[in-house]
C-alpha cells in the first residue's frame, strides 16, 4: 500500500528553537532577572521518621536579610498529592506543604526566603528543632508486618488504601480462569524479580520563580510537565482563586516524568505571598536525588504457563511496590506495569477466546525517598520480569526466543481483555488494535544485529558474548482522560501563530505541532511561531506525561488547523469568485483554476477588507484508544567471567511509532530512551545506610551513562500507519526505556548461562549469580 | 575585591567576592547560556573556555579568570554567524533539552581546535565530563565529528 506523500510531516525539520538552544539564547526558567528577588532554600528531616516536638525559627528570623521562614505552623493544613494528575486524583492526598512529621530523610522541615542565597542558608543552620526519632519503616517487604511502624496517621488522608498496614494502594484483576491455565500447563517459570531506585536524573534541577505581577495576580515560573495541574492544584494551597494565578513553563532541561510533581511550586509562592517578592526556589543536585521523585522500586513475581507447542496458557504478576514516604502515583504506576506489559502476549490462543490473566499490585510507603512519575511509569519493571520469564521458557523449550515469542505476540484486531479491567486507577477502555509493526520490528532487529549467526557462536576464554532480545509495547496518552487542545491563527505575511497548552520538555513537540498543522496548512513548519504551555495564553491541556502530546495534541493541532484551512479556502473562494473545491492550498498560496491568492493576501482581506473577521480557531482532542508503539530490542554483549564486567557492545532498536513526524526526533527519542534504560540495567542505584539516608546523591557515586560509556546504537524505525493518529502516529518517547533491562538479562544468558534477576547487573552480582551456577 | 577579565572578547572589570565561582560571575553578567547542573564538577553543563581551554565554571573560582579571557557559547556563534559546530549539531537534530548543550558546545570547540581530525572513540571520550540525559549522546558524537569536517573544509578554503 503506497502512503500519501507529506511536505512536512516525515521530514527532518530542524527544532524550532534549535538555534535559541545552540546560541545561549534560550530561557529557562532561571534565566530571567527579577529586581528584588529572593532567594529560598529548604530545612530537611535528617531522620527517616520524626515527629517535630518543638521548632524555634526566632534566630533565623532575627537574621539580617531573611525576608520569610515558614515551618509547618505557618501554611494552611491542607492535603494534596504532588503526582500532577488531573481530578480525581487516583493518588492519595497524603502530603502537607509542610508538616510536623517527618517521613523520610530529606523530608521538608521548614522554608527561608532571603536576600541571598548565602543568608538563606545561614539562616537555615539557625533553626532549632527537636524531634521525637520515631522507628522507621525501611523495607518494603516488611512494610505491611503489623508491628510495622505506620508511616501516615491514622486515621488518615483520603485516597490511603490501608494505612494501618501502610498500603497506599493496590489494585488486581484476573480474566479468564489462570488457576485451570497453569494447572493444565506443560510448563511454568516462576520466578522473582528485584528493581530498586533509580532517578530520571534530568540535567536542570527543580527549579521555580514567582513573584507578583503589576495587578497582584500570582505568576509562577516552572520548570513543568504539567502547568494547567500546577495552576489547579496550589490554588488551594495558596489560598488563592485560579483565576488570580498564572503559570508559564519557559524552555526547561528534561524532566522524564520526574516534572509532573508539583513539589516546589506552593512552597515559593507561599513565600512569595508572605514578603511581596519575587522568589526563586532551586534544589540542588543532592536535594533532586533526595527529595523529588524516582522509579518506584518493586519486587515482582512473574509466572508464565505454556504447552509443549510453545502456546501461553496462562500468565501472571504480582507486584510489591515500594513508593516510599508518600503515595505519589502509587496505584496509576503500578496499574501500568501489568496493563503495559500483559497484554504483549496473547493467552487466548491455547483455549480460543479464552483469557488466562492475573494481575496483583500492591504498593507500600516506607520511609525512604518517594516514588513518582519516570518514563516508562511502571512498564520498565515490568517488562524485566516478564520478557526475562519469556526468554527463560523458550529456553526450557529448546525454542528460539524470537520464534516463541512470535507464536503469542498480540496482533492486529486484538482486543486484550485485560485493558478493559486495568485503566490508570480506574476501569479501563476496551482497546482494539488498528496498526502493529511488531512482526516486523522482529524482522529488522533480527537481520540487522544478525541473530541466527550470533547465537549459533560459541567463545573459548574467560569473555563470553551473548545476543538477547526483548520485546515490547507501551500506549499513546491515558484514553478517556488525556485532553489537548490547540489554537492557530494567521498573520498578513502568510505566517501563523499556533498556541498549544501542550508541554515541550526538550522532546521536540513545539516542533511536533508545527508540522502537523503546517501539512494540514500546505506550508512550512518555520512559518509557525509556536507559544507553548502559559496558562493565562494558551488553551488547555493535561500536560506532557504518558506519551500523549504527539498523539493527543497533534491530533487537535490538526483539527485546528483543518478549521484554518477551512476559514482560508471560503475566504478564498470569495476573494477568486471560484468554487471551493477547486482550489488547492499549498506554498503559502490559494491557487484556483484562473488565479491565486497568498496566505498574507487572505489574511489581510480578513482584517481589513471585507466581512472583517479573525481568521483563527480553537480544537481540542481526546482518545479513548491509546494504541500502543511496539518495539524490538537487541543487545549484543560481552560478560568478562573474571571481573562480571557486562559491556555492550552493539545495540539494535527497531521501533514502530507509526508515522514519524520527524523522524530525526523519533530516533533522538529512542537513543535517549536507551540511554536511561541501560543505566537501569547496568550501573544506576540508590545506596542507603541503615538509617533510611542515601549515600550517592552525586553524579560522581550514581552513575548515569556518559558518552564514553554507550554502545553504537542502531535504530530503525518501522513505519506504520496508525488510523486514531495524527497522519498516522503513535508515541515514541517511553517505549525506549523498556528494552534494555530485559535484553541484556537475556544476552547475559545466552553469554553464560545465568539469570540476572535483580538490576543494575554489577559486577558483583554477575559475578555471584555465576559463582552460584558454578556451585 | 575587583578583577579584569575578557568575556566573549569584550573586557570587563567587574567586582567579586573572594569565594564566588566563574559560573555566578557569568549569569550575573547576564550570560545565560552557563547553566547550573550540579555545582560540583560532575555533569559539565557550566562548561565554558578559559583561555581557550574548557573548564567546568562551577568549581573554577571568579578570581582565577582575573587577567584572562572568557568565551562562553554565546561567544562561540551568534543565530546569523553560527559555528560549524553549532551548524552540525542543528542538522543532526542531536540538542533535545539543550540544556547541556553550550556546555558540549563550548567543549567540542576547545577539542576540536586540538583535534581537528579526531576519531569517533576520540569524541566519546572528550564527551565523558559532559552528561546529557535527552539523547544518547550519539547525535552530538556525530555532529561534532561532522563539525569537524566541516571546519577543517573552511581552514583548507581559507589557508
Ligand atoms: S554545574 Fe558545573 S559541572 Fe555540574
Ligand atoms: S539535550 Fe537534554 S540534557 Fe542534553
Amino acid at each position: 500500500m503506497s502512503k500519501p506523500k507529506f511536505r512536512s510531516v516525515g521530514h527532518n525539520q530542524r527544532k524550532l528553537d534549535g538555534v535559541a538552544l545552540v546560541t545561549g539564547k534560550a530561557r529557562y526558567v532561571d534565566d530571567i532577572e527579577l529586581r528584588g528577588m529572593l532567594y529560598a532554600k529548604i530545612l530537611r528531616s535528617p531522620h527517616a521518621h520524626a515527629r517535630i516536638v518543638e521548632i524555634d525559627v526566632r534566630e533565623a528570623r532575627s537574621l539580617p536579610g531573611v525576608c520569610a521562614v515558614l515551618t509547618y505552623q505557618d501554611v494552611p493544613r491542607i492535603q494534596y498529592t504532588t503526582a500532577g494528575q488531573g481530578p480525581p486524583e487516583p493518588s492519595p492526598k497524603d502530603t502537607f506543604v509542610l508538616d510536623d512529621k517527618m517521613r523520610f530523610v530529606g523530608d521538608r522541615v521548614a522554608a527561608v526566603a532571603a536576600k541571598t542565597p548565602q543568608i538563606a542558608e545561614a539562616a537555615l543552620k539557625m533553626i532549632k528543632v527537636e524531634y521525637e526519632v520515631l522507628p522507621a519503616v525501611l523495607n518494603m517487604e516488611h512494610a505491611m508486618d503489623p508491628d510495622a511502624p505506620k508511616v501516615h496517621e491514622i486515621p488518615s488522608a483520603n485516597g490511603i488504601s490501608i494505612p494501618e498496614r501502610n498500603i497506599a494502594a493496590q489494585v488486581e484483576v484476573t480474566d479468564g480462569d489462570p488457576g485451570r491455565g497453569f494447572a493444565e500447563a506443560d510448563l511454568v517459570v516462576e520466578n522473582l524479580y528485584r528493581v530498586g531506585y533509580v532517578h530520571a536524573s534530568h540535567t536542570e534541577p527543580h527549579i521555580c520563580i514567582t513573584y507578583l505581577d503589576e495587578t497582584g495576580r500570582l505568576v509562577v515560573r516552572t520548570s513543568t510537565q504539567v502547568p494547567f495541574h500546577v495552576r489547579r492544584i496550589i490554588a488551594p494551597l495558596v489560598g488563592r482563586p485560579i483565576g488570580q494565578i498564572r503559570v508559564i513553563k519557559p524552555r526547561i532541561g528534561g524532566a522524564f516524568g520526574a516534572k509532573q510533581e508539583v513539589l516546589l511550586e506552593p512552597l515559593c509562592a507561599l513565600l512569595t505571598l508572605k514578603t511581596g517578592c519575587p522568589v526563586r526556589l532551586q534544589l540542588t543536585r543532592e536535594e533532586v536525588f533526595v527529595s523529588s521523585r524516582t522509579r518506584h522500586p518493586q519486587v515482582l513475581r512473574c509466572k508464565v504457563g505454556v504447552n509443549k507447542d510453545g502456546i501461553i496458557a496462562a500468565t501472571q504478576l504480582d507486584v510489591l511496590a515500594n513508593t516510599g514516604a508518600y503515595g505519589s502515583h502509587a496505584l496509576t504506576v503500578q496499574c501500568n506495569t501489568g496493563s503495559k506489559t500483559l497484554p504483549l502476549y496473547r493467552t487466548l490462543q491455547y483455549r480460543e477466546g479464552v483469557n488466562n490473566v492475573h494481575f496483583k499490585a500492591t504498593a507500600v510507603y516506607t520511609n525512604l525517598p518517594v516514588a513518582g512519575a519516570i518514563r516508562g511509569y511502571g512498564a520498565p519493571q515490568g517488562y524485566f520480569a516478564l520478557d526475562t520469564t519469556m526468554d527463560e521458557i523458550a529456553h526450557r523449550l529448546g525454542m528460539d526466543p524470537i520464534e516463541f515469542r512470535l507464536k503469542n505476540l498480540i496482533r492486529e484486531g486484538d482486543s486484550p481483555a485485560l485493558l478493559e479491567q486495568l485503566g490508570e486507577g480506574r476501569e479501563g477502555v476496551k482497546q482494539v488494535l488498528k496498526s502493529c509493526g511488531l512482526r516486523e520490528c522482529i524482522r529488522r532487529g533480527r537481520a540487522e544485529i544478525g541473530w541466527d549467526e550470533k547465537r549459533a557462536r560459541r567463545d573459548q576464554g574467560p569473555v563470553k558474548r551473548g545476543v538477547g532480545v526483548a520485546v515490547l509495547q507501551q500506549g499513546s496518552g491515558i484514553p478517556g482522560i488525556d485532553m489537548g487542545a490547540v489554537t492557530i491563527k494567521l498573520n498578513e505575511d502568510g505566517s501563523f501563530n499556533l498556541l498549544a497548552g501542550a508541554t515541550d520538555l526538550g522532546t521536540g513537540s513545539d516542533t511536533i505541532l508545527a508540522q502537523i498543522a503546517a501539512e494540514v496548512l500546505g506550508t512550512d513548519a518555520d512559518k509557525f511561531s509556536v507559544l507553548s504551555s502559559d496558562t493565562d495564553l494558551t488553551p488547555f491541556d493535561t500536560g506532557a506525561y504518558a506519551s500523549s502530546t504527539t498523539y493527543i495534541t497533534g491530533m487537535a493541532a490538526k483539527k485546528a488547523a483543518g478549521k484554518v484551512r477551512k476559514m482560508i479556502l471560503d475566504r478564498a473562494a470569495r476573494m477568486l469568485s471560484e468554487r471551493g473545491e477547486d482550489l488547492v492550498l499549498e506554498d503559502g498560496q490559494v491557487r484556483g483554476r484562473k488565479e491565486s491568492v497568498s496566505l498574507g493576501e487572505v489574511c489581510s482581506d480578513a482584517l481589513y477588507q471585507h466581512d472583517q473577521e479573525q481568521i483563527m480557531a480553537t480544537a481540542s482532542h481526546i482518545s479513548y484508544d491509546s494504541p500502543p508503539p511496539f518495539s524490538a530490542h537487541f543487545a549484543d554483549v560481552t560478560v568478562d567471567t573474571e571481573t562480571g564486567r557486562v559491556k555492550v557492545l552493539e545495540y539494535i532498536v527497531a521501533v514502530d511509532c507509526g508515522t514519524a513526524i520527524n523522524p530525526q526526533m523519533a530516533e533522538g527519542q529512542t537513543l535517549g530512551g536507551i540511554q536511561m534504560g541501560l543505566g537501569y540495567a547496568l550501573s544506576e542505584e540508590y545506596i542507603f545506610d541503615d538509617r533510611g539516608r542515601m549515600l550517592n546523591p552525586r553524579f560522581m557515586d550514581y552513575k548515569i551513562f556518559s558518552a564514553a560509556d554507550m554502545p553504537r546504537i542502531k535504530v530503525i524505525l518501522v513505519d506504520t500507519f496508525e488510523p486514531t493518529g495524527p497522519f498516522g502516529a503513535k508515541s515514541v518517547s517511553e517505549i525506549p526505556t523498556n528494552g534494555p533491562a530485559p535484553a541484556i538479562a537475556n544476552a547475559i544468558f545466552h553469554a553464560v548461562g545465568v539469570r540476572l534477576r535483580e538490576v543494575p547487573f554489577t559486577p558483583e552480582r554477575v559475578l555471584a549469580a555465576l559463582k552460584s551456577r558454578d556451585t | 575585591m575587583k578583577i579584569k577579565l575578557t568575556i566573549n572578547g569584550v573586557p570587563r572589570e567587574t567586582e567579586i567576592t573572594p569565594d564566588e565561582k566563574l559560573l555566578g560571575l557569568l549569569r550575573r553578567e547576564g550570560y545565560f547560556g552557563v547553566k547550573f547542573g550540579c555545582g560540583r564538577g560532575e555533569c559539565g553543563v557550566c562548561t565554558v573556555l578559559l583561555d581557550g581551554r574548557a573548564v567546568n565554571s562551577c568549581i573554577t573560582f571568579a578570581a582565577q579568570a582575573h587577567n584572562r579571557s572568557v568565551t562562553t557559547v554565546e561567544g562561540i556563534g551568534t543565530p546569523d554567524n553560527l559555528h560549524p559546530i553549532q551548524e552540525a549539531i542543528l542538522d543532526h537534530g542531536a540538542a533535545q533539552c539543550g540544556y547541556c548543550t553550550p556546555g558540549i558546545i563550548c567543549l567540542a570547540r576547545d577539542f576540536l581546535d586540538e583535534n581537528p581530525d579526531p576519531t569517533e572513540e576520540q569524541v566519546r571520550d572528550a564527551l565523558k565530563g559532559n552528561l546529557c540525559r535527552c539523547t544518547g549522546y550519539q547525535k552530538y558524537v556525530e555532529a561534532i565529528l561532522d563539525a569537524a569536517g566541516r571546519m577543517r573544509k573552511l581552514s583548507g578554503d581559507s589557508g
